[in-house]
């Protein structure tokens, strides 16, 4: 069976570091030390041990070992850390957080209970007490939020509040009411992030309002981060992009905040660089088919679709997605849409459902009728491409040059003779 | 009488909200059941690309991941005129199977069983006389021994001595309508925790050929992409491993467990509690074919099976459909009471709640509007094709539940009742897990008879088309109108409507409100018959509340010769 391979060799990493990346990682692993000895130093929130969750699963301490370095790795982090990660699974049990449903389809809640055995993201999830999750606990109705509210008042201040889901602000919020009072999403939101340490916006919609708010968004969907700023409410926010979230990218970030007390460094449109630092395309199994120019003619072309080859011209967003699909797949890598023959529509980027639809449709090939021209990227290039994904461009800008041109590059063959 | 809202129901995909109101001897006398949450899909898909239908329709719900995603396909596919060849049906019925056997299992263990189960009592068993009691319902039960029942009371010991319940917390424990004994608490908590892990086996089964779970991405209009992997002798090879896995848990835990509930709950199901509405629509599950639907043969025939009568099943005719909105948050120009769904119109009227926070439900009180078929409320869902099916006469589903209600000594009427409604789920997870070698066979046979053909070519062109199928929950269907080459309009009838819709204009009770009237209560603080019988529809309310589309201004016009 397939298993998620690791973004990059620890000690590769630690090999090619100079000396002032070594002092620049030493500082961080003192401030990872100085936090966890603070962890370590409160009451776990939960009678629930690493130990016996690793008995429960019959996983020895040196595989633990083995998947931590794993996580450390993905977190881009070198292998000085991999115990230190350890460490922080461990500790853990002294996170509390809150998981809140809003304007959302369940998916990601879902991605995180259908993925991946016996890894250390169900671990994970074992270890932290999840104070809160409407779609998993028992209670219902007024018991629910009782014990919504008493998680609040236990943990003030110290709390992470998981939001999956938009916010929907038309009408006075009308549109999503939860609990026995009728609160509004507005009005959940505001309580339940007012009140927590930090915030991650778990999937496309809570991250930046995704399929709601997606034109002519009849809700007025937003993001959390958006929310947040329209109330004035300053909390750290990491958005985890893609529908749904990976799982990985959901416990990386837990793992981090275990690990420094803060949240991930992040890129312009607030998502962990560790996750979505690279394009879907910099690390695509396909990449190699690309740049020799083999592509997927069309859905008809089975033998292509055989060989495995580069699906830009059958509307790949890759090069316009940032993500680590590519590198942690999904269902304990099981697959991934580009292996299994559809190109990727671009999930972790703002404003996918507008911008980089139709899916079908390659990018170099694209007609945009929002310029009121009937224009493809070859006419009028990169202006284009850089409004077409005008929030790429910002945090990109040299990705996207270069991808522009992998574009005129991909132009080419097509104009030899099809397969 | 007093009136108790309970408002989140958990365990849920969605937002829902339940009043009920008990009389002085406890027993329900009127139930509202109210969706809280609205998101504007139809209105988002106006103007897209009609191939990417299917990619925003999947994203209606998370959890019936994969049937949006077919049934909006499948719509431009109708109105396409275009047709997939036999492997793409084959990947695409194999995604379905494995993603009802997930659903299933998952929506039973993980959302319903601790509605059956007592968390508290299962630390007062004994591990020896639970590994007896598992034997009695299966010679060779999941994970049963004295070593591993002992580790499972010794860890929710441990939630519950630490205070830390997680999940657990702030349950019902120790309500007096929880029969099962301390030892079988314990094999259902046990059970509870396996699936867990056992559940993502038959998630990762789906996206061998889908790419991903949720929201698999493979499926094209015309045919489906991951021929790599359905040409692929290992990947096969994956699939049929993860499901046979899958199908194991079924076999030694899920089915005794249901014959051990409805053992213990008989007396609850021969008083018909829960029993709903006596009326049954199946759109079809599991297509055997690649033809449109209206000549397709399906493993679970498409019909409606009116008043409990299994002597007749009349054939679906789409045409009478018709959706209510006097107690929804609609109104209707022209005063119609009901509208065909392709004429449909929605006019948002939001009437809020009562001062005290109750619904109103003298006028509107859910964004649900009350879906009927000939005038009368319908469930869907496993019960309802299970009856369809049995009454259609099919063998297979026949010997299945003749076998589980002889083995209860039964009559076959013990099926209309929520305890029924939960087995049936776990009956027809059964029916359908067993077909999936025949599936396969079936992939096998014509990859080797030399077919690699996974996509047939089509012309786009305008025109109105439907898909009608079956989804976990109940029966689904997607209405699309295509106008210079883009979505001009777009409806949804998802299974949650039918079940959760509110009263209609005579009146009358749909399911959820029809199942929960008439519920003896033993604590109307503590509503936990309520939780139960609702769960057993397994309630998915984004999805219910994503076909009310809002429009401004605008009335909603959906015209469609079918």
């Amino acid at each position: 069976m397939s298993r998620a391979r690791t973004q990059a060799d620890p000690e590769a990493i630690d090999r090619t570091l100079d000396k002032a990346s070594i002092e620049h990682y030493e500082r961080l692993a003192a401030e990872a030390d100085a936090h966890l000895d603070e962890l370590a130093a409160q009451a776990p929130l939960k009678d629930v041990t690493l130990e016996d969750q690793l008995r429960r699963r019959g996983i020895t301490r040196r595989e633990f070992l083995k998947m931590t370095a794993v996580m450390t790795a993905t977190m881009a982090l070198p292998s000085m850390f991999d115990l230190r990660v350890a460490r922080a699974a461990e500790l853990a049990t002294r996170l509390p957080v809150i998981w809140q449903e809003l304007q959302s389809c369940t998916g990601n809640t879902m991605a995180l209970i259908r993925n991946s055995n016996p890894g250390i993201d169900e671990l994970l999830l074992d270890l932290i007490s999840l104070e809160y999750s409407e779609v998993l606990m028992a209670p219902s109705g007024q018991a629910a939020e009782d014990q919504l509210e008493a998680a609040i008042e236990q943990y003030r201040g110290a709390y992470i509040a998981v939001f999956e889901g938009s916010v929907p602000m038309a009408d006075d919020g009308s549109y999503l009411t939860i609990g026995p009072a009728g609160h509004t999403g507005i009005e959940i939101v505001k309580h339940v992030a007012e009140n927590a340490a930090a915030v991650i916006a778990a999937g496309a919609c809570a991250a930046y309002g995704g399929i709601p708010a997606a034109r002519p968004n009849p809700t007025a969907a937003v993001g959390i981060a958006d929310f947040l700023n329209t109330q004035r409410i300053n909390k750290p926010v990491v958005n985890l992009p893609a529908c749904p979230v990976s799982s990985t990218n959901v416990v990386g970030t837990i793992l981090e905040y275990a690990l420094f007390g803060r949240l991930p460094s992040l890129d312009a449109f607030g998502r962990p660089l560790w996750a979505y630092g690279d394009r879907i395309h910099d690390k695509c199994e396909r990449r190699g088919h690309f740049d020799a120019g083999q592509f997927v003619e069309g859905w008809s072309d089975i033998e292509g679709l055989k060989r495995g080859l580069c699906l830009f011209k059958v509307g790949c967003k890759g090069p316009m997605a940032h993500n680590n699909c590519g590198v942690v797949r999904y269902n304990d890598g099981a697959s991934w849409p580009i292996m299994s023959g559809h190109g990727c529509i671009g999930c972790s980027e703002p404003g996918f459902w507008d911008t980089l639809t139709p899916f079908e449709v390659p990018l170099a090939g694209r007609r945009f009728p929002v310029f009121g021209i009937d224009a493809d990227a070859d006419t009028i290039g990169a202006v284009a491409l850089g409004a077409a994904a005008v929030g790429i461009a910002a945090h990109a800008g040299a990705t996207l040059v270069k991808s522009a041109t992998e574009q005129r590059a991909a132009k080419k063959p097509e104009a030899k003779k099809e397969q | 009488m007093a009136k108790h809202v309970i408002d989140p129901i958990t365990r849920i995909e969605g937002h829902l909200r339940i009043e009920i109101e008990v009389d002085d001897a406890g027993d329900v006398f009127e139930a509202n059941s109210s969706s809280t949450a609205f998101r504007g899909f139809e209105t988002i898909m106006k103007g897209r690309d009609p191939r990417d239908v299917g990619m925003f329709a999947q994203r209606i719900c998370g959890v019936c991941t994969f049937h949006h995603f077919e049934r909006g396909v499948e719509a431009t596919e109708n109105v396409y005129g275009a047709t997939i060849p036999p492997n793409a049906r084959s990947l695409r019925s194999l995604i379905w199977a494995a993603q009802t056997v997930n659903d299933h299992s998952t929506h039973f263990y993980q959302l319903h069983a601790m509605d059956w189960f007592d968390v508290v009592s299962a630390l007062s068993a004994d591990p020896a006389a639970a590994t007896e009691e598992a034997h009695r319902w299966h010679p060779n039960p999941f994970n049963a021994s004295v070593s591993h029942y002992s580790a499972v009371a010794a860890k929710l010991l441990a939630f519950v001595q630490s205070g830390q319940l997680g999940p657990f917390a702030g349950g019902y424990w120790g309500h007096p309508k929880y029969l099962l004994s301390p030892e079988q608490n314990l094999i259902l908590a046990s059970h509870y925790l396996d699936n867990l892990s056992v559940q993502r086996l038959s998630a990762q089964a789906t996206a061998i050929f889908g790419g991903k779970n949720p929201h698999p991405q493979s499926l094209i209009v015309g045919g489906i992409t991951s021929a790599r992997d359905g040409l692929d002798a290992h990947r096969i090879a994956q699939y049929q491993f993860l499901m046979q896995k899958s199908m194991d848990f079924v076999q030694r835990a899920y089915l005794p467990d249901i014959e051990m509930i409805g053992s213990v709950y008989r007396q609850e199901a021969l008083a018909g509690q829960g029993g709903g509405v006596p009326n049954y629509l199946s759109f079809g599950g599991l297509s055997l074919s690649e033809q449109p639907w209206d000549n397709r043969s399906y493993l679970l025939p498409r019909g409606v099976v009116l008043g409990r009568d299994l002597s007749t099943v009349h054939p679906v005719d789409a045409m009478k459909i018709g959706e209510e909105v006097a107690h929804s948050w609609y109104t209707y120009a022209g005063g119609q009471t009901s509208l065909h769904p392709l004429r449909g119109q929605t006019n948002p009227a939001y009437e809020g709640f009562n001062p005290d926070g109750t619904l109103k439900t003298a006028g509107g009180y859910s964004w649900v509007k009350s879906p009927r078929y000939d005038g009368n409320p319908m469930e869907v869902g496993p019960l309802a094709r299970l009856i369809v099916a049995y009454a259609a006469g099919k063998p297979e589903v026949r010997a299945v539940m003749d076998d589980y209600v002889a083995k209860l000594g039964v009559p076959f009427e013990f099926f209309y009742s929520t305890v029924g409604r939960t087995a049936a789920r776990a009956l027809e997870t059964k029916i359908v897990g067993d077909y999936v070698p025949t599936l396969l066979g079936g992939l096998i046979n014509n990859v080797k008879g030399g077919d690699d053909r996974f996509f047939n070519r089509y012309e786009a062109k305008d025109g109105e088309g439907y898909s009608m199928g079956e989804a976990p929950r109940g029966s689904l269907s997607h209405w699309l109108v295509v106008r210079n080459g883009a979505v001009e309009n777009y409806q949804a009838i998802v299974p949650s409507t039918w079940n959760a819709g509110p009263k209609d204009a005579r009146g009358a009770r749909g399911p959820y409100e029809a199942a929960l009237v008439g519920q003896p209560m033993a604590d109307p603080e503590s509503p936990l018959e309520v939780i139960r019988t609702i769960h057993s529809f397994d309630p998915c309310l984004a999805c219910a509340v994503h076909v009310l589309n809002r429009n401004g201004e605008e009335i909603a016009r959906f015209e469609v010769e079918v």
